[in-house]
């Protein structure tokens, strides 16, 4: 546009003609530009799209999981009890010879070791748990013949959701081509099921994927997130509060601001750095414990409830405070009979999305041990657990392809509470938010 | 008693103190009618007596189970034989077993008599302890509330009293930060010196060859532990540098085309969106990394006849690059609208067309916020730990080449801290320094930022 301007100097009709002659490309310019700006909109829109897509592609299907009816004749001689039936004999009964039993019924022309073997590996290792608290459930079905559905092995499982090529060479499927026979049959008979997997709900980590659940890894994350709210809240507000209302300004107080300031941005494995060193180290804090990832994940919330606090207390009237003060309340009193009540849904707001990041945070939690597999549900701030995000990267790292299935499934949960803690704090912040 | 019975119990009798000491100043006032002549209102003087009942003994408390652990094994080393407590290896074993024995766990060798012995002590010394506590403890809390009760009179100045205390809680709290990065530098720093005791700074800072796998014999080869940090520090760049060439166009030009062409409704529908990215955890990023974004990339790479790794730096860059969008456009939608309306008017009154005004005006007034921002983003990448642990490698490999798989800093962390650690070997400690690396650049960077973005705040406000 310069050009068109210097070139003109002088002579007005020249002028805009030469404005004229570069307007076109002037306009061509504008509008690339602002194509640019659409495209970076959309391919940000769309990687969005792609990850929720992927993620909810993967994981839907592990919600269900595959069943195989079978005939269960509980015998006391296949379970080896004879005539006991305590509780001690009965659950250290042998389940597995139930299941081979029902399975050799089924097919008999089935014979050879290796080919036994083959079939048996179509049913989960699972079963036989089934069947033992069915057993111990109701002592008196020993002794009587009932159909029973367990869960099909994980292959079994993958190839019924046609997650496996059935055409591929047999070298390189996970089910032979006898096992996709009897499959067959089974199916023909309406013996095979899809259902919806409890499992996954209810159970705690596992080497097979149709076993593995995510209850011990959520009640982990809630335990962590108990003992992170119970410290990082309190702690965050008063600080807030101390900075905000009582603290004078000086070296001090600039000090901690400069400290909150920088700890926001420090990255989150150097705290679990911290965390090792300090509290497993030195202090001699249990590994793995919730406890310990409470006190790291509260150090790294700290900052982020600190700040929102701090807007709230901010945005609360100065006449508030000058009307108590007025009437005769010490600071004290002013501070918590009427600046914090008003300042309270911005914190609460604050302290939730904190705990929304405590939640999907898993970098420090790793350095404190809380990686390790974990087969018991926890039950208490000691106990050794491991946490959802951490589940779903130890899942993510197991080759089965039903581990895939189940890592997205889990990421699924773990997205829904974050949107739900999320949703919750614009509803708290839309429904309490006060102008003034 | 129970740990969590004796906390329940405590609690019970500290509100049991708030309302005896409520009570007993409207005695000593004789009556509600004479509550007038109190010097505070009553519930204060409920609060202090609840105060001096559970304070104390929550401190006590505290201490007790801090120290409980030493002085229990203490206690029990004299009953090992003198060989094993001289040797430190032998005696964390047989602690060991003891605590397990105590619990009932499987113990590393069968128990010996003296063993089974020293168990029992354990077991007796834990029962004193917890005894003596539940004692201790309930007779704090009792004669907290006893003393207090005995010194209201309506002349105590309780509110004073106990606004004192909350304002030393309230100081207290406020200091946690100082502590918190007082305790960050101090841990990194102390296992950092004892690092380069064995490694010096010279050799870990400028060295070439990273392999910090330590011979466990003398004779076994191709682990002599080396720990030249120069190849992760390369590979951290590398892997930032690709994650701000996909984050620094795409959330800039977002941010540009938000403020500045999009109407009100687009503007308000758009970027809730780009920002849920930022709310997405890491974790899965890494997995969307690993899973999607490397096969693909490793696909499109031997179509056109490259060979590319599948652990490559170009899929885990791209993967941190859209984790990084909505912290570059927010920050850079934050500076973009601090620019004065007035610079705008003036460009267009010129004749200047929008792209002319964003290029020309807005875009170098709003630059040093930009690049504060730019440079937040940049510790952000630096310090990125989940994406870059699953998607990319484990060896280090000193290559300026996104395709092959390289190794970062905060990878090397994890893979030398997770699992079981002693804190006298090279490789846990290079972890520390590692650490103390990535603190102090991550720190730089966040203070130049800072103090970039608020200089600018301060020339158009």
């Amino acid at each position: 546009m310069s050009n068109g301007i210097i070139t003109g100097v002088g002579s007005p009709g020249r002028t805009i003609d030469a404005v004229r002659a570069g307007l076109d490309r002037r306009y061509r310019a504008e509008r690339r530009f602002r194509l640019y700006g659409l495209s970076a909109i959309v391919l940000g829109l769309l990687f969005v799209t792609i990850l929720f897509v992927t993620i909810i592609g993967n994981g839907y299907p592990a919600f269900q999981q595959t069943y195989v009816k079978l005939d269960i004749d509980f015998d006391p001689e296949s379970l080896g009890i004879g005539d006991q039936r305590s509780t001690a004999a009965l659950s250290g009964a042998n389940y597995q010879a139930l299941v081979r039993d029902a399975l050799k019924l089924r097919f008999p022309e089935v014979t050879g070791r290796s080919d036994r073997r083959a079939l048996n590996a179509l049913i989960s290792s699972g079963a036989s748990h089934q069947l033992r608290d069915a057993v111990l459930d109701d002592p008196t079905i020993i002794g009587t013949r009932r159909s029973v559905w367990v869960p099909a092995d994980d292959d079994v499982d993958q190839l019924v959701k046609g997650h496996m090529d059935r055409t591929a060479d047999a070298g390189d499927r996970r089910l032979k081509d006898n096992q996709l026979v009897w499959l067959d049959q089974l199916q023909a008979d309406g013996a095979i099921e899809m259902r919806f997997n409890t499992t996954f709900f209810t159970a705690g980590d596992s080497r097979e994927p149709e076993l593995a659940g995510i209850r011990g890894a959520l009640m982990g994350s809630v335990f962590t997130l108990i003992g992170t709210l119970v410290l990082s809240f309190p702690i965050g507000v008063a600080t807030a509060v101390y900075l905000e209302e009582f603290a004078p300004r000086n070296r001090w107080t600039d000090l901690i601001e400069v400290n909150i300031n920088n700890l926001a941005a420090v990255p989150s494995i150097v705290f679990g750095l911290l965390g090792l060193a300090v509290f497993i180290n030195f202090f001699g804090l249990p590994r793995s414990a919730p406890l310990v990832g409470g006190l790291v994940l509260t150090l790294m919330t700290l900052p982020t409830i600190i700040i929102a606090s701090r807007a709230s207390l901010k945005s609360v009237p100065p006449s508030i405070r000058d009307a108590a003060l007025g009437v005769g309340a010490s600071r004290v009193q002013t501070v918590t009979h009427h600046v914090l009540p008003l300042a309270m849904p911005g914190m609460l707001t604050g302290a939730i999305i904190g705990m929304a990041q405590a939640l999907g945070e898993s970098a420090p939690l790793l350095m404190i041990g809380m990686v390790a597999f974990i087969v018991d549900v926890p039950g208490s701030f000691t106990d050794p657990s491991t946490v959802l995000p951490v589940q779903i990267y130890l899942w993510a790292d197991s080759p089965e392809r039903g581990f895939v299935e189940r890592t997205s499934a889990a990421i699924m949960v773990l997205l829904g509470f974050l949107i739900l803690m999320n949703a919750l704090a614009v509803l708290l912040r839309k429904r309490f938010e006060r102008r003034w | 008693m129970q740990t969590s019975v004796l906390i329940l119990v405590l609690a019970a009798l500290t509100v049991l103190g708030f309302y005896l000491g409520r009570r007993r100043s409207v005695a000593v006032a004789s009556g509600p009618t004479g509550v007038a002549q109190l010097h505070s209102l009553p519930s204060y003087y409920g609060y202090l007596t609840a105060i001096w009942c559970g304070v104390p003994a929550v401190l006590v408390f505290g201490f007790w189970m801090v120290f409980q652990d030493d002085i229990i094994t203490h206690l029990v080393k004299a009953d090992l034989s003198a060989e094993t407590v001289a040797d430190p290896g032998q005696l964390g074993l047989a602690l060991n077993d003891i605590k397990n024995l105590v619990r009932g766990n499987i113990t590393s060798r069968a128990a010996d008599p003296a063993m089974i012995a020293a168990a029992d002590h354990y077991q007796q010394l834990q029962t004193i302890s917890r005894f003596a506590l539940t004692v201790v403890i309930m007779a704090m809390a009792i004669g907290g509330i006893a003393l207090s009760w005995n010194r209201i009179s309506p002349a105590l100045r309780a509110r004073n009293q106990v606004e004192t205390v909350v304002m030393v809680f309230l100081i207290l709290c406020s200091t946690i930060a100082i502590f918190t990065t007082l305790g960050i530098v101090l841990s990194v720093l102390f296992e950092s010196i004892l690092f380069f005791r064995i490694v010096p700074v010279t050799d870990f800072l400028f060295g070439l060859e990273w392999s910090p796998q330590m011979a466990i014999r003398e004779d076994q080869v191709g682990s002599t532990g080396a720990f030249g940090a120069v190849p992760l520090f390369a590979g951290t760049l590398l892997i930032s540098g690709i994650a701000m060439l996909v984050a620094v166009p795409i959330g800039l030009m977002s941010a540009l085309y938000l403020s500045e062409y999009a109407s009100r409704s687009f503007r308000s529908a758009a970027k809730p969106v780009l920002e849920i990215l930022a709310g997405v955890p890491t974790v899965v990023y890494g997995f969307f990394a690993a899973l999607v974004v490397a096969p693909q990339v490793r696909g499109i790479g031997e179509a056109i006849g490259l060979s590319v790794s599948s652990e490559s730096a170009l899929a885990a860059g791209l993967v941190m690059g859209i984790m990084i969008i909505p912290f570059v456009s927010s920050l850079s939608d934050d500076v973009i609208n601090a620019v004065p309306q007035a610079m705008r008017d003036g460009s267009y009154a010129m004749g200047a067309t929008r792209s002319e005004t964003i290029r020309r005006v807005i875009f170098p007034a709003a630059l040093p916020g930009i690049v504060g921002g730019v440079l937040l983003a940049v510790s952000r990448a630096i310090g990125e730990t989940m994406i870059v642990v699953m998607a990319a490698g484990l060896s280090s490999n000193l290559t300026a080449n996104p395709l092959e798989a390289v190794t970062t800093v905060t990878v090397q962390i994890v893979t030398l801290l997770v699992g079981d650690q002693e804190f006298d070997s090279p490789k846990t400690l290079a972890a520390f320094a590692l650490g103390l690396v990535l603190f102090v650049v991550t720190l730089t960077l966040n203070v130049i930022a800072l103090h970039v973005v608020r200089k600018y705040r301060e020339q158009y406000e």
